[in-house]
């Protein structure tokens, strides 16, 4: 690999932009990862806040059991997924093996215990901070949750974006349960597998450069908006 | 109000996606990483797509994976290169035929300074020898690939015990052709390559052709339905027409059509009853 030729090529690559082969990358790139986010959120929100605020035999052992899913190797989710998957699988029968649908599945697996594990620590703190409050105003601890997740709506959004972090950053579970396959199931991060295992350093480099700039924009747009909504709320 | 804009959109971006995975109609094939590294799907696949409408859905895998994943009914076509464990996959029941479809050559790769002292040799046998001796360096594929199977029958070839002549020289990675063909030109090193992904190599660096030209270096290729009696999910039909493709007139001149700087980098011989 030619040193010089690098910024050409990720200048190149930022460009390409206008290719629609790739556009249909980076679209399914953020299709995959964004719903998985936000069902991971629609699931993780309530059962961290409820693993917080309830009480119950063995309460300790599944914090302990959610907070060490977080560092779930992606591989090794993958794996899981497409045993699961595969036609000789129990959910053979889906059919969802090397589709988007696989990937946003493992996706789900690989983010679902971040959002539950930083909620349930977000929710538990404000909830010894007002307990007084809310028990005052006649709140039980499970009444107490919609309004505690209101009102963390902000801390929340971070939360969404560490899940973020983890799905678009990965590759060894879409790999293994997508296939990689070109124009259904390449992503970013499958892509610049690819370009590497294909010796095209540049090109590879360059993908990453606009997966970054993504990365980048998508976070910006988050704190932009929970800035302006933390000001309009008050 | 926010809070119901905030979750319908959420709803709505979780459940997007999946309505508009609109299922055409398609097959999936396992193949090896050559075919996909090199670029030879990208050159054939869309003559037969538009001929037929039938997308191909390829998942690129080491041989062995590919049959692992033709055994679990996760594919519909297989395209590899181990001829051996072509026949027994046909053998235990899992297709009930495999036809040749084309063949190119596995090539030596080392160091431009040569430090086994091998380049330009023929005989491959004598160059394997030699590395194992001087203990040069070698990267092995380690992935039960069509090339790592190659590469452990040649080391027998040149009557060597594999297991007892390994040492830190002897480097698996167990990864794909392009990913050794890289760890190779790092640290200087031999490794096996298939011919067709060499040439479409972007990173050769250091790198070139140790050993050619043997004819024990000869690579098949096969191609395979999943049998459907096993597997009632394989598309039977557009699976055995990619198959009938492949080794037709059209299919096998699509394949010779496919060239690199001029080079041509697979050779059809569906013809060949012994291939």
């Amino acid at each position: 690999m030619n040193g010089a030729d690098v910024p050409t090529t990720i200048l190149r690559s930022l460009a390409g932009f206008a290719d629609p082969a790739f556009l249909g990358i980076v679209l399914l790139s953020l299709k995959v990862t964004l719903s998985a986010v936000g069902l991971a959120g629609l699931v993780g929100f309530p059962l961290g806040a409820a693993l917080a605020l309830g009480r119950f035999p063995g309460r300790g052992l599944v914090i302990v059991v959610v907070n060490a899913f977080m560092g779930l190797p992606p591989v090794v989710a993958g794996l899981a997924v497409f045993l699961l998957l595969s036609r000789s699988g129990p959910f053979g029968g889906l059919g969802l093996l090397f589709t988007p649908g696989a990937m946003m599945v493992a996706q789900f697996v690989l983010v679902l215990p971040i959002i539950v594990a930083l909620t349930r620590q977000t929710i538990e703190d404000l909830w010894i901070e007002y307990r007084d409050q809310l028990t005052s105003m006649g709140a039980d601890r499970l009444r107490a949750i919609p309004t505690l997740l209101w009102d963390a709506r902000f801390s929340l959004v971070t939360t969404l974006l560490a899940g973020l972090g983890r799905a678009s950053a990965e590759v060894g579970a879409i790999l293994i349960v997508g296939g990689n396959i070109a124009g259904f199931t390449r992503t970013m991060t499958t892509a610049i597998a690819l370009e590497t295992s294909k010796g095209d350093l540049p090109l590879a480099l360059g993908l990453g450069a606009v997966l970054m700039t993504l990365t980048f924009t998508i976070n910006g747009l988050a704190f932009s908006v929970s800035r302006l909504g933390a000001r309009y709320a008050g | 109000m926010l809070r119901r804009t905030l979750i319908t959109a959420a709803v709505a971006i979780a459940l997007a996606p999946a309505a508009s995975f609109a299922q055409d109609r398609f097959i999936t094939v396992a193949s090896t990483t050559s075919t996909m590294d090199s670029g030879l799907f990208g050159h054939i696949l869309p003559i037969f797509e538009g001929k037929t409408g039938i997308k191909v859905r390829v998942v690129a895998q080491g041989t062995g994976q590919a049959l692992d994943t033709g055994r679990r009914g996760d594919a519909d076509v297989l395209f590899v290169h181990a001829r051996a464990q072509e026949l027994k996959f046909v053998e235990e029941g899992y297709s009930t035929k495999r036809l040749p479809v084309m063949y190119n050559d596995f090539v030596v790769v080392g160091p431009k300074a040569d430090p086994a002292g091998v380049g330009g040799t023929k005989d491959v046998a004598a160059a394997f020898k030699a590395i194992a001796e001087k203990k040069i360096p070698f990267v092995s594929r380690g992935d039960k690939s069509g090339t790592h199977l190659a590469e452990v029958a040649l080391w027998k070839v040149a009557g060597l015990d594999l297991a007892a002549v390994r040492g830190e020289w002897y480097r698996e990675v167990g990864q794909g052709m392009g990913a050794a063909l890289n760890t190779a030109g790092a640290m200087g090193a031999y490794t096996l390559s298939d011919r067709a992904t060499w040439i479409a190599f972007k990173n050769k660096g250091e790198l070139t052709i140790s050993v050619e030209g043997d004819k024990r270096l000869f690579n098949q290729y096969g191609v395979m339905l999943v049998n459907p009696a096993k597997f009632p999910s394989v598309k039977a039909a557009d699976g055995q027409a990619f198959v009938d493709w492949l080794v037709s007139k059209e299919g096998q001149d699509a394949i010779a059509g496919y060239k690199i700087q001029g080079q041509q980098l697979f050779f059809p011989n569906a013809g060949d009853p012994n291939a």
